[in-house]
């Protein structure tokens, strides 16, 4: 029963769909010349040796022109980008850039995404890097300019008018003064190569031209996803294929003492226990078998590492003494501005393990036959995923292909590459495709966690209350993350396989910091970010330090939705609020007062005027100290230091008796430059804000001895679809004369800091540490009084 | 290994499982459906959710004998791409999701509510989505759709077809 499927809803799924060869796709496409990693693809492609481009190991796409796009006879377009969907709604509005910029309607482009034999190598998608990547004056975009400028010269010389009396309409070049003169695309190209380098110099379209960019185009996925015909990682089916399960060990370093392969013998459908190293699975004919196999094979482990206790954990974190130690800034006479102020107040702020917890468990399908691999797999990285999964398998990284098929929503490094490695050492071991999917205790278990923070803040202030030096040091965590290019260990599968994850290196004292980068927003928006001759903090206040010690943790960590940037700016713009509280002043007035930046102070004055800010200081006056009482805080960032501005103003009640927090109303304005998507850029916005709720009011990893405790859908509660929600509103600035910057990580980095803020000026109660559980609000209101 | 004989979206299909095998791993891999999604495999998040005579079931947990010969829909039992079930067309329309992966189980309970009780209040509505997961945070858009379509019904537009298969037009 195969449902029939049109080609719309099939577009994220065209590209080389599991029958299709690559000969009978680039036939089908028109797309002659796509043509990367090596000679083998050259080879199946039939292509001549030299047309294969270098392929850049950190992702620099490529600087032919034929890489990117093509044009078939037929005038359709096709265009390969190395930035996939990971939910957030990037395939349509790429889909949109190349629509816009090569003037041709939507509907007559097919976008090819992620695949090393197909795509340009544009490294690792993630969220909000690849916006800008893609959509300013580099890659896909230029590559767009550049083919539509070659275009109009071609029809210049077919029309015999000069370039600038040309225009490019509709997938054709028409003469401005009579329409009717036109030569279509197909004409022009079709079929052929353009030959032709990125132009650094190809004009893209201006904004007030754009009718499909910057347009609410709806996503092109969703008819198919709603209708359940889109083709996720977890629906690839190969012919042949088999089902794997893992078995992980209880807890990380056990290691493996003994398999017993008679505990499963005989159990129907069971083809082969793979063991090697410290991984163990099962493949199996059926996934239930699989399953049934996996839980009923006696394996022996030894103990685990203890981990310190939880109650005690903070304490614990900051007390380590081997710490990589890492200046943001250092204007070198904070200690001095310090002892010298009318004013120092001090806060510490505490932020939790928390983990990517996506809905679906991670999945991946992989036939590695002989010397060959290829994987199916939601990764946002095939490129890096291509080398790792090379060193793991013990093949040549032009030997594997890579091909991203979408999972569910990752919000960073999730499981998605170690179960990729899980399916492909069980189909290298079976000699056949393998699919695995993990159990929802093994992703929850020992996925690649947000770390923890321990946030030590210090102000001076002057007599007049203006801060005059700022003191930053935190304490956090790292283990593995990201596998990159030839780090497989970095992440479960390749650890217990035998690889070592990247571990901290000590070095204490810091280096002082050679160029300002914000350091994950380590710098407070308040600073100048002064290193060397340059200021690159939003802020005014010169004497400056902020500090980091990384220790090693006893979790695999990697980059969750607003890596460090979330935790950093709880800390920050709660304390912001401290400040602005200990001197009376409204705490949107006090921000102000620090802020040069004019695109930062543009979303927090938007924000409040929005909201209906009431200038005043916090606490709220006369707010009950029983019953529920209502309260409003403010927060912003500029994500990264230069990757999109947010300002938030949360509305909260606090029920005094028991501690539980409500968010009414969210108001966020935001600044990424110019926008692509209005509707998407509000999804992304929305979707953010409620992620934050979630993470702020509720999630934390936890453990008891030497295991991980949260480890299904009760023990880590997320924010289900019944929990309430507020009122959302969102005000888009929308500039067209800069960079764009990423859009879909700003409103969460602002939201435990604003709710943490509402709460304050609702009950008058500083929570330092996330989550804002009812229990710890209560403990805190309890505490007061 | 036993013949199971299943009706899924108006179809009758036959299969040789495990009678133990998970409703959801013959849905994904002997019928090759891929409407419902394996999330946590403890009836906890919703991903894999059909109705069965009605009633909005987790296949995760269900075994695929003790529904043998009962009236199973999918997500794709209701509409297709080109022929949207109206309550998937109000999911279209507000554009109300970001990754899918868990739009069975909101589309699927939220259909099998509002068929039993067309006129559930929002505070049945919200108990019963109460155990539904969305991880992307598209709550609120996701509620409106459901409402969208809750109104629709009621005002006697396109209503709930009989799910068959999504073979059927639109009536309107």
């Amino acid at each position: 029963m195969k449902p029939s499927i049109p080609p719309a809803s099939l577009a994220l799924t065209a590209d080389a769909s599991a029958a299709l060869s690559r000969r009978d796709f680039v036939k089908r496409t028109g797309a002659l010349i796509v043509a990367f990693s090596a000679a083998r693809v050259a080879t199946d492609l039939g292509l001549a040796p030299q047309s294969v481009s270098a392929q850049g190991i950190n992702g620099v796409g490529s600087p032919q022109l034929d890489s990117w796009i093509a044009i078939a006879a037929d005038g359709r377009v096709t265009a390969y980008t190395g930035k996939c969907e990971l939910g957030t709604g990037l395939y349509t509005a790429q889909l949109q850039l190349v629509a816009e910029e090569l003037s041709v309607p939507i509907d007559r482009v097919t976008l090819i995404q992620c695949d090393t034999s197909l795509t340009p190598d544009q490294g690792t998608t993630s969220g909000a890097q690849s916006h800008p990547t893609n959509f300013n004056h580099a890659n896909l975009a230029l590559a767009c300019a550049t083919a539509r400028e070659a275009l109009v010269g071609l029809a210049s010389k077919r029309l015999g008018a000069p370039v600038d009396q040309l225009r490019a309409v509709d997938g054709a070049v028409s003469l401005r003064s009579d329409p009717s003169r036109r030569v279509a695309y197909g004409e022009l190209i079709g079929g052929n190569k353009f030959n032709l380098q990125l132009d650094k110099n190809a004009r893209r379209k201006p904004a007030s031209e754009w009718t499909i960019l910057g347009k609410p185009v709806p996503r092109v996925d969703f008819p198919a996803i709603v209708t359940g015909r889109f083709e996720y990682v977890h629906n690839v089916r190969i012919p042949g294929m088999l089902h794997g399960r893992v078995v992980r060990p209880p807890a990380l370093g056990s290691t493996l003492v003994k398999v017993d392969e008679a505990s499963v013998q005989g159990m129907p459908g069971l083809v082969k226990v793979v063991v090697r190293k410290n991984f163990v699975g099962v493949v199996a004919e059926k996934a239930w078998q699989a399953e049934q196999a996996a839980r009923r094979l006696k394996v022996e482990w030894t103990p685990g590492r203890q981990i310190p206790d939880q109650r005690t954990w903070y304490q614990h974190l900051r007390s380590q003494k081997a710490t990589r130690d890492v200046l943001t800034v250092d204007s070198g006479d904070v200690d001095k501005t310090l002892a010298g102020a009318a004013t120092v107040l001090r806060s510490t702020y505490h932020h939790p393990f928390q983990m990517h917890a996506s809905v679906g468990t991670a999945c991946a399908v992989a036939d590695v036959q002989g010397t060959r691999a290829t994987i199916y797999s939601a990764t946002q990285a095939v490129w890096p995923l291509r080398n790792t999964m090379a060193t793991l398998l013990g093949v040549k990284p032009e030997d594997v292909r890579i091909i991203f098929r979408m999972g569910s929503g990752c919000y960073g490094v999730n499981g998605a590459d170690t179960v990729s490695y899980d399916a492909a050492i069980l189909s290298q071991a079976a000699g056949k495709p393998v699919r695995v999917w993990l159990s929802r205790q093994e992703e929850m278990a020992f996925e690649n966690y947000g770390p923890a923070f321990v946030i030590d803040q210090r102000v001076a202030l002057d007599a007049s209350g203006t801060i005059v030096a700022w003191d930053y040091e935190s304490w956090t965590l790292s283990l593995g993350g990201r596998p990159g290019y030839n780090a497989p260990g970095n992440v479960v599968t390749g650890y217990l396989a035998g690889f070592e994850p990247q571990s901290v290196q000590p070095r204490s004292p810091a280096p002082p910091p050679t160029n300002f980068d914000n350091g994950s927003n380590t710098a407070p928006s308040y600073v100048t970010g002064t290193v060397g001759n340059r200021s690159g903090g939003c802020g005014i206040v010169k004497s400056e330090r902020a500090v980091t010690h990384t220790i090693a943790s006893p979790f695999f960590t990697g980059p969750l939705r607003s890596p460090a940037r979330l935790q950093n700016t709880f800390a920050h713009e709660c304390f912001m609020d401290e400040i602005a509280a200990s001197l009376k002043a409204d705490p949107v007035e006090y921000r102000l007062r620090h802020l040069r930046d004019p695109r930062l102070r543009e979303v927090v004055t938007a924000a409040a005027q929005k909201a209906g800010w009431e200038r005043r200081p916090s606490p709220r006056n006369g707010n009950r100290r029983s019953g529920v009482a209502n309260g409003r805080g403010m927060a912003c960032v500029l994500y990264e230091g230069d990757n999109g501005y947010c300002a938030l103003v949360a509305d909260v009640d606090v029920n005094m008796s028991t501690g539980l927090v409500t968010v009414k109303r969210l108001v966020a304005a935001m600044d990424c430059g110019p926008i692509s998507n209005p509707d998407g850029v509000r999804n992304q916005m929305e979707g953010g804000l409620i992620h934050g709720i979630s993470r702020a009011l509720r999630e934390e990893v936890t453990w008891s001895g030497e295991r991980v405790t949260s480890i299904d859908w009760r023990t880590y509660r997320p924010w289900f679809l019944g929990d309430q929600v507020p009122v959302i509103e969102t005000v888009l600035i929308n500039r067209t004369d800069v960079e764009a910057m990423g859009a879909g990580e700003t409103t969460i980095t602002v939201t435990a800091a604003a709710i943490g803020n509402a709460i304050f000026d609702a009950t008058g109660v500083r929570v330092r540490q996330l989550p804002f559980t009812p229990e710890r609000v209560k403990a805190a209101i309890d505490s007061r009084s | 290994m036993s013949v199971i004989t299943l009706r899924v979206n108006g179809q009758t299909r036959t299969v040789d499982v495990d009678p133990a095998t998970p409703l959801l791993y013959v849905l994904t891999d002997d019928l090759a459906l891929n409407g419902p999604k394996f999330g946590c495999g403890l009836g906890q998040c919703g991903a894999c959710t059909v109705i069965v005579k009605g009633e909005a079931v987790r296949s995760c947990s269900v075994p695929v004998q003790s529904v043998a010969g009962a009236e199973i829909t999918t997500l794709e039992g209701l509409g297709s791409p080109e022929n949207p079930h109206p309550i998937q067309q109000a999911f279209i329309d507000g554009q109300a999701l970001q990754c899918g992966f868990c739009i069975s189980g909101v589309i699927m309970t939220a259909k099998a509510l509002l068929d039993k009780t067309p006129n559930a209040s929002d505070a049945q509505i919200r108990q019963t989505m109460s155990n539904v997961l969305c991880r992307c945070g598209a709550h609120i858009r996701m509620l409106a759709a459901i409402k969208k379509y809750q109104q629709q019904r009621r005002a006697g537009a396109p209503t709930a077809r009989t799910e068959r298969g999504g073979v059927q037009r639109r009536t309107a």
